[in-house]
């Protein structure tokens, strides 16, 4: 790990770039949001009070209320883990399964990579959300049904990037004087391949959590994932449409902000950390 | 040409294999339908009639022969909700839904192209469009709805909040918003490839001896730099109409219009599963469709594809 950051970050960082810096601190601070957010929340996430409902920003409530009289600072607060939490694991899981789909199509070449290309391009041609919907349906709504979807999904936009440094690694000398001295193939692939791949990966995998984190809201905002009354961005969307008809708009401008500033913290981050190398 | 038997045949197979995943995966999903028909008191016997009726006992690969032999012949199943035949449903919101797409599609296609193109061409312009572009994919449909309500629909009342509307116009005109929201996502991708086509195609040699050699700009990038950036371009911008078919899905369910994404997602909740398997088969049939003819037209341009197989 410390190994691949200091491959990563020297690269783009000696290209003298702004961008990397400004989208790395603020994806920092959001992550770091996401973890210590729910013990900063100066009142309960779900606590109601009727009596202050739908208040705009002011010095009780600094972000306003819902219509439930719920504090929304809180709430943004509370659900930052779990917006957070869904599209990590959906990362996670399509890194994990994208690799080594990738590493075992480019170990063995020939039909089996033909194979595996063929596969690939099926599953770039479904439509995330609709396997994420069905996936709702078939295991009931939640958070485990759009996060095993999506991860799915992901999965060949993963092994499609890490497939292309690990054919040109395999055929590298070292790889056939590993082979050579009997180091087996799951050995030279675990402890050789997957430290040359690690760099493309993580930059892959920085800029699918922004794509992912969106789509994992959408579940939520449609009703099929993360179930209110629980806290989180994509369900405060769906809350805070409601409310945009009596004028309140506070609930949904600040979970739509939170959602966009994410997303593009880590998108920039993610094109950065890959620049030069595509 | 074996190109493209060879990718019509390859969409033919992944319609059906999806149609197996889904039928497969649908009817291992919870929810009773014969509780759903005959109500929480009906006696054993009438349950095992309509079990045996709805072919519940059947073997999956049995039941998935039916449905698709029925579904051939324009027999959808019933909707359990509803009360009607699924076919009956689909209708008159796929004629919504394909509004939508069609007005979506052309925001993307001429604002994305157009913001590609200046942000390609002029050099001072870059920073700005790539802000634009960097900024439009990030901006989720649900949010852009959100906003778009809050204020086109609420605060300035150009628009209405809600619902598809009746009538050409008038359904034209509820669906302005919807489309704007479903169109940055995907126009901001169009404009981002757009962008790099054009840029790429601006730098190559033979531009450079054209301006030495005194021909108008505006001449250069009409006759040369589109034409050959037109491609890339051209298969973005498809890939971006499939998408936004699936897009509905949020959409739709935002402004509550009713179409066929808002109705799958109201099927998932209330577990009628006879409409989900219809619509979702039906916007992987119109994705693979697109897909696959972008593979075809492609070949069909671009000599160099077609000499590579």
């Amino acid at each position: 790990m410390a190994l691949a950051w200091s491959r990563v970050v020297p690269r783009a960082a000696g290209a003298g770039s702004p961008l990397l810096l400004v989208s790395g601190a603020a994806a920092g601070l959001l992550t770091l949001l996401a973890v210590v957010g729910p013990w900063l929340t100066p009142y309960e996430a779900d606590a109601t009070d009727v009596l202050a409902a739908s208040q705009g920003p002011g010095a009780q409530h600094w972000l306003g209320t819902d219509s439930l009289g719920r504090d929304i600072l809180s709430r943004a607060l509370a659900g930052a883990r779990l917006s957070f939490a869904g599209p990590a694991l959906v990362v996670l899981i399509s890194a994990v399964l994208g690799t080594a789909l990738a590493l075992f199509s480019a170990w063995h070449g020939g039909w089996v990579d033909r194979a595996c290309n063929r596969l690939l391009n099926v599953m770039f041609a479904v439509p995330g959300i609709l396997v994420a919907v069905l996936s709702s349906a078939v295991f009931g709504a939640g958070f485990w049904a759009p996060v095993l979807a999506l991860g799915l999904v992901y999965a060949p936009y993963m092994a499609r990037v890490v497939r292309s440094v690990a054919v040109r690694e395999r055929h590298r000398g070292y790889v056939e004087s590993l082979q050579l001295a009997g180091m087996s193939p799951l050995r030279i692939g675990l402890r050789h391949l997957l430290p040359n791949v690690f760099p493309i990966l993580l930059a892959q995998a920085t800029y699918g959590f922004g794509t992912a984190l969106a789509d994992f809201a959408a579940v939520s905002f449609l009703g099929l994932g993360i179930q209110p009354p629980e806290a989180e961005w994509g369900v405060m969307v769906a809350e805070g449409r409601s409310e945009l008809l009596d004028g309140a708009v506070q609930q949904s401008l600040v979970a739509g902000t939170l959602i966009v500033v994410t997303v593009v913290a880590f998108n920039v981050l993610g094109a950065q950390l890959a620049g030069g190398r595509r | 040409m074996r190109r493209t038997i060879g990718a019509v045949s390859g969409a033919l197979a992944t319609i059906v294999a999806a149609s197996f995943v889904i039928y497969a995966g649908l009817s291992v999903a919870p929810g009773d339908p014969v509780a759903r028909i005959l109500g929480p008191r009906a006696t054993d016997e009438a349950r095992a009639a309509v079990r045996a009726q709805l072919g519940l006992d059947d073997p999956l690969l049995e039941r998935y022969w039916h449905w698709l032999t029925a579904a051939l012949q324009g027999d959808l199943g019933r909707s359990l909700t509803y009360r009607q035949e699924v076919a009956g449903l689909l209708g008159p919101r796929l004629e919504t839904t394909l509004m939508l797409v069609a007005m979506a599609a052309s925001l993307v296609l001429v604002v994305g192209v157009a913001v590609g193109v200046a942000g390609g061409v002029a050099r001072r312009g870059r920073p700005v469009v790539a802000g634009l572009v960097a900024l439009g994919v990030a901006v989720p449909s649900f949010v852009a709805a959100n906003l778009l309500i809050g204020v086109f629909a609420v605060q300035l009342g150009w628009f209405p909040t809600y619902g598809a509307g009746d009538g050409f116009w008038d359904k034209m005109w509820h669906l302005t918003l919807p489309a704007v929201a479903l169109s940055i996502g995907y126009g901001a991708y169009v404009a981002q490839l757009t962008s790099a086509a054009v840029e790429e195609e601006s730098g190559k040699e033979y531009v450079e001896t054209s301006r030495g050699r005194g021909i108008p700009a505006g001449i250069i990038v009409r006759r040369h730099v589109l034409r050959n950036a037109a491609l890339p371009v051209l298969t973005a911008s498809g890939l971006a109409v499939a998408g936004l078919v699936s897009g509905t899905l949020i959409v739709e369910q935002a402004f509550g219009v009713d179409g066929i994404g808002a109705l799958l997602v109201q099927s998932v909740s209330s577990k009628d599963y006879d409409v989900v398997t219809a619509v979702s088969l039906l916007i992987v049939i119109v994705f693979v469709v697109m897909t696959t003819m972008i593979d075809v037209v492609q070949v069909a341009l671009d000599p160099r594809e077609r000499a590579g197989t």
